[in-house]
């Protein structure tokens, strides 16, 4: 004991035993108690996905380049600040990107909450949600299965603010001239996952 | 625009965990820190002001004292007691052991202040006395703990 300190120093709390706290809390946090939004985060080929839910669903999914920070912090925003990570409630949707980047068609039906769009831009994600697996469609085509047909911009607005990427194949909407277009995860993951759908190997 | 709930986990997990074990045997504490995330996830879209950790510290508190009354029947030992058959395996077990001989209102300021860190007014708030007495309880109590201490390394 120093002469400084009125009483010693503590050790560091055992960064198991915080860990083992936080699952308690996690497991605590359900029913009444559940979160507004619970979360994880995902390995997966084309980077770490942060994956988070309400309880209706899976409605955000993001790529790493949108960073972490900035992504809780827009859903505590828009959807509620009591937000947390509790991986294992995750493990559904954790084992559909493993099963959709391992080649998988439609791997399960995953309970979606698409409340982080509405209107216009909701509407093109129903449409998105009905192109098939390894299908190509240009955005004059997807709008032209809209109610506004002649919307073309809006609907490539609506694919790049899709809360969920991948789940919601925004990646199959690719230009009328064959180039592949802008996309959330990067230009270079989105020529990517067409290889995928269309070898059914992800090339590195 | 607030933060989202598992900053403040990340933040003050271990504080909120300090302030438990200081107050709590070992498993009871793994209770009353539980308890107190679940309670302040449950209000913290309607949390005010800037002092999250007194926020924290203050549920903690109540939920040890919830803890102690609901296992006031059942007296559990807290270990490193002198005549207890497993010796203490380090220096913050001594340290546990010594705070749980602290009179409460002593234990308590202890831990809020030198434990959490928290400021005597807001320790005042948290125990329902005085900056003064806090202050007063806490002085004691860190005297009285290091003649324990004391005692214990020796």
């Amino acid at each position: 004991m120093t002469t400084a300190a009125p009483i010693p120093d503590l050790p560091p709390t055992p960064p198991a035993l915080l860990d083992r706290l936080h699952e308690r809390l996690e497991a605590r946090a359900v029913g009444d108690a559940a979160p507004d939004v619970h979360y994880r985060t995902v390995d997966s080929p084309v980077g770490r996905l942060l994956v988070a839910a309400t309880e209706a669903g899976v409605a955000r999914v993001a790529f790493e380049r949108e960073g972490e920070e900035a992504v809780l912090q827009s859903l505590a925003d828009r959807i509620g600040p009591r937000i947390l990570r509790t991986p294992k409630r995750l493990d559904d949707a954790a084992r559909w990107f493993d099963a959709y980047f391992a080649g998988a068609h439609d791997p399960f039906g995953l309970p979606l909450d698409t409340r982080l769009a509405r209107g216009f831009r909701l509407e093109v994600l129903d449409r998105l949600r009905q192109v098939p697996y390894g299908e190509r469609v240009s955005y004059a085509a997807l709008a032209a299965r809209t109610s506004s047909p002649k919307a073309v911009r809006a609907v490539g607005t609506a694919c790049a603010t899709n809360p969920l990427p991948l789940v919601i194949p925004c990646h199959r909407v690719t230009r009328s001239d064959g180039s592949v277009g802008a996309y959330l995860g990067g230009p270079e993951t989105k020529v990517r996952l067409l290889a995928l759908e269309t070898t059914g190997a992800l090339p590195s | 625009m607030r933060e989202p709930f598992e900053h403040v986990v990340t933040a003050h997990g271990e504080t909120v965990w300090r302030v438990c074990r200081g107050l709590l045997p070992q498993h009871d504490a793994e209770d009353a820190w539980s308890e107190t995330f679940v309670a302040a996830l449950g209000a913290w879209d309607r949390f005010e002001g800037d002092r999250v950790r007194g926020w924290l510290v203050t549920i903690a508190h109540r939920k040890a004292l919830d803890v102690l009354r609901a296992s006031a029947r059942t007296v559990i030992p807290e270990e490193g007691v002198p005549d207890s058959p497993v010796p203490p395996a380090g220096r913050d077990l001594d340290l546990w052991a010594a705070l749980a001989r602290l009179p409460d209102g002593q234990r308590a300021a202890v831990v809020h202040h030198h434990l959490a860190g928290l400021p005597y007014d807001e320790v005042a708030a948290v125990t329902g006395t005085t900056p003064a007495a806090a202050r007063k309880a806490a002085s004691d109590g860190v005297r009285r703990l290091r003649t324990l201490l004391v005692l214990e390394d020796a």
